[in-house]
């Protein structure tokens, strides 16, 4: 097997990934940089975050009103330590982007203009229309073209890390276009791969996110945190998901329910004002939102369509200037994909899987317990997102820990650790035989389409906005069938340039253990916070779980999970506010 | 639900096993709203596992879907069933690429001209962080927001005669990408790139025919793009001849 050395590997090349590299690069320009992708850069993820991102830049704005926010937003599972870095981070790493060429939209002064974001007290939420991701994507892959040590692997797709000891040393990667694994050997190693919403059936990710690198990270030995907050963005296009931006609601927005009633008031969200005011109503967080959805169709005041429940969007009173200058892709993706054009119909939305807060776990510099493996964006939890992330949060998160991963990791580099190479030899012997096994077995019984459609209809059953411990041990059960069905399955196509059966499979052993964290976690969650709703124990608990739950890889059977302290150092948990009561200003 | 089965012709090429590209036909059984990629989705879950195509977002921004649909360079998930009534719909990979497999086109040419035309802020004052942001309007954004759309789908080469005549041109998208940094108030970076826009094979090779901005499906204008570059250079000449020109 072909052996490729780098000082520094990146698993990932979106948003996270990128930023890492250009640290790496920027630390040490005579670090060699390996990043690995199974897509195209500009192909990541990171394209479809639409609204902004959150950093502290006008004088009416300070760190404290955005750290508050954040540990609120988050329901006090946030490690404050952790957010306290990075909203003072996150204004230098979006001034680096303006630097870097991002197009942030513009106050007529020349100075970037910001908008309201859902749960935020004061308008921070830097913009790009509503292409934040995809701009800030295109920045990061272009810029990253001016440093010579970032060596890219476009379609490599990476199979296990390289573990020794308590440490890592590389990764095996199947170069897509001929099949052929690889060998990568490293100092140092970054997991940027990020989520994981195709563990459900109804999510706006892409068909990239699989949760592969959290899967690898954990059957590494490295715990996945607080898997079971699993956010529901509240506007989602029904059929194919898609998602409409919070900035819909920042611009001004209302959400309607059958009887065009805009019903966030009777959830603790009022009253409701004509024009947007910050933290109320259609400004409230994204879990709360989500969560009154449920409610209203309990209520069966949503509106029945093919594609399940739903309730209406309006835009019509922002005018077709506001909307085609703010809000263009929503225009287009909505009147293409639903038929709805915004400037003069309701638009249909549901609740829809968009974001994991949980994820790998690591400490504030993105270092996870291996040494020698970091792990930086939606794939990693340092935390900063708690029981429910805050919209406009994550785009400035993968560029404060990726930033911070790729310092780290380069120092660490530094120090040159290596593993005997025949130790490395039979562990990547040993992931080329996993994956060779698939193309050996010949007698399938099961396949992966239909044990995905099992899985993702477990989790949206099991593991929705509200839960129970019934339906989740249902799920839980599921995933257990699944997983030993799993075994049975054996690929069609056995040819090995370009694959897609071959990844579909890998992906899918990634997207099982991934589940069965979050369900399995959810399960043992005895309480109600943020994202995870208990119907059976309806309260937030903080006597018994004001705690990280850290899920543990176990050959044997579901994972361990055992609990780690939140690191609370000015904010004392307190009741969240929001509506009338939290005191927003007007955000017209 | 209103169902409809369409007959989806896809050409199909496993470089290990067939001598030549060749055309598979599916019966999918669609419904109404899909786009072309729902059916491909449907045909690799449900018929037939050893087709491969890229894809991701399902949204027009990712660029993975580019395809020829009947003929014409688009994106698979922008392509709605309901434009194509006779039920009968040919795929196949982006012209003027080489096939790597079925649906799914080697992209190095491509990747090496976007990167060979330096796409990223050569500023023209270095600023710190501490300093802020550097000041850029409204309508200086304007003059270059346009070109920053695009989204790599590589549409606009597979229908560029230039390029299929002759791939050492640069081409449409990678063009507009160096006209983009060039047009941003940031940037004092065009003569570092006239090496390679300024070339024979840059923006002097397009013949104009404009068919890259009618393919685009984000509506970048890629030949705006580079017949703006000309004149740009047109001018630079002609102010070479005043007194003080740069010759």
């Amino acid at each position: 097997m072909q052996v490729i050395e780098a000082d520094v590997i990146i698993v990932g090349a979106g948003g996270a990934g990128l930023r890492t590299a250009i640290a790496v690069a920027e630390a040490d320009p005579k670090l060699s940089i390996a990043l690995l992708s199974k897509v195209y850069p500009m192909r990541s993820h990171t394209c479809a975050a639409e609204g902004g991102a959150a950093g502290v830049i006008k004088s009416n704005d300070n760190l404290e009103y955005h750290f508050h926010d954040t540990v609120s937003g988050g329901d006090w599972l946030t490690d404050q330590d952790a957010v306290d870095l990075f909203v003072n981070e996150i204004p230098k790493e979006l001034l680096r982007m303006e630097h870097w060429g991002c197009p942030w939209s513009r106050e007529t002064s020349g100075n970037v203009a910001v908008r309201p974001f859902g749960g935020m007290k004061i308008m921070r939420t830097w913009f790009a229309a509503d292409k934040t991701g995809f701009h800030m994507l295109h920045t990061l892959f272009q810029t990253s073209i001016k440093y010579p040590s970032v060596k890219r692997f476009d379609e490599y797709y990476t199979v296990d890390l390289l573990t020794d000891d308590g440490a890592c040393y590389g990764c095996t990667a199947i170069e897509m276009r001929t099949g052929q694994m690889r060998q990568f050997r490293g100092k140092a190693i970054v997991i940027c791969s990020g989520g994981a919403g195709k563990i459900f059936p109804f999510t706006t990710n892409g068909a990239v996110k699989t949760g592969d690198g959290m899967a690898m990270a954990y059957r590494a030995g490295v715990p996945l945190k607080d898997m079971e907050f699993v956010q529901y963005h509240p506007t989602g296009l029904p059929g194919s998901g898609i998602l409409l931006t919070e900035a819909c609601r920042g611009e001004g927005g209302y959400l309607l329910n059958k009887d065009g009633y805009r019903y966030l008031q009777d959830y603790g969200l009022g009253p409701e004002t004509p024009t947007p005011v910050l933290k109320a109503m259609e400004l409230g967080p994204r879990d709360q939102l989500s969560q009154a959805f449920w409610h209203e169709q309990k209520k069966g005041r949503t509106i029945p369509t093919k594609w399940g429940d739903v309730v209406h969007l309006d835009l019509r009173h922002l005018g077709e200037k506001k909307i085609d200058e703010r809000l263009p892709l929503i225009r287009e993706l909505s009147a293409k994909y639903v038929d709805s054009d915004p400037v003069t119909t309701l638009v249909p939305v549901r609740p829809v899987v968009h974001y994991m807060m949980g994820g790998i776990h690591t400490d504030i510099h993105a270092a996870t317990p291996l040494n020698g493996l970091y792990a930086a964006g939606e794939c990693a939890c340092v935390s900063i997102n708690g029981a429910n992330r805050l919209g406009s949060n994550s785009l400035g998160e993968l560029l404060v820990f990726g930033a911070r991963a790729g310092r780290g990791a380069a120092e660490y580099a530094k120090k040159g650790l290596t593993a005997p190479s025949e130790r490395l030899d039979a562990l990547a012997a040993d992931s080329e035989a996993r994956v060779k096994a698939w193309f050996q077995r010949t007698q399938a019984t099961d396949r992966v389409p239909d044990l995905k459609k099992r899985l993702t209809t477990a989790m949206e059953d099991g593991c929705g906005i509200y839960r129970d411990e019934a339906t989740i041990k249902a799920a839980c059960d599921i995933i257990v069938d699944v997983r030993e069905r799993f075994k049975n399955v054996a690929l069609e196509d056995k040819s090995s340039v370009y694959n897609t059966d071959l990844y579909q499979t890998l992906e899918m052993d990634a997207m099982i253990e991934v589940a069965q964290t979050v369900a399995v976690s959810a399960l043992e969650r005895r309480e109600s916070r943020g994202a995870h709703q208990r119907l059976d124990h309806v309260k937030r608990d903080d006597e018994a779980f004001l705690k990280h739950s850290m899920a543990h890889y176990n050959p044997n059977g579901e994972p361990r999970i055992d609990y780690l302290d939140v690191v609370i150092t000015k904010s004392k948990p307190a009741e969240r506010v929001y509506g009338a009561r939290a005191g927003g200003q007007s955000a017209a | 639900m209103s169902e409809r089965t369409i007959e989806l012709e896809v050409l199909r090429y496993r470089p290990e096993q067939d001598q030549e590209p060749f055309f598979q036909t599916y019966k999918v059984p669609c419904e109404e709203e899909w786009v072309v990629l729902d059916a491909l989705n449907y045909v690799k879950e449900e018929m037939d596992r050893t087709l491969s195509y890229r894809w991701s977002c399902h949204m027009f921004v990712c660029g993975s879907c580019g395809m020829m649909i009947d003929g014409e360079p688009k994106l698979a998930c922008k392509a709605f069933l309901k434009d194509y009534p006779t039920g009968k719909i040919r795929v196949e990979p982006l012209s003027n690429f080489p096939i790597e497999r079925d649906l799914v086109v080697v992209l190095d040419d491509f990747v090496e001209k976007l990167e060979s035309v330096k796409p990223y802020i050569i500023p023209k004052e270095e600023r710190t962080v501490e300093q802020g942001e550097y000041l850029q309007t409204p309508a200086q954004l304007k003059a270059f927001k346009q070109y920053t759309l695009c989204i790599n789908c590589l549409c606009c080469y597979a229908v560029c005669p230039q390029y299929g005549l002759d791939e050492s041109f640069v081409g449409p998208a990678a063009l507009a990408l160096a006209h983009r940094y060039n047009m941003d108030s940031r940037d004092l970076g065009r003569a570092a790139r006239d090496d390679v826009v300024a070339a024979a094979e840059g923006i002097w090779h397009c013949s104009f025919v404009g068919a890259c901005s009618q393919v685009c499906p984000k509506d970048v204008d890629p030949a705006g793009a580079i017949q703006q570059a000309k004149f740009a250079h047109g001018i630079d000449y002609l102010t070479s001849f005043l007194p003080g020109g740069k010759r």
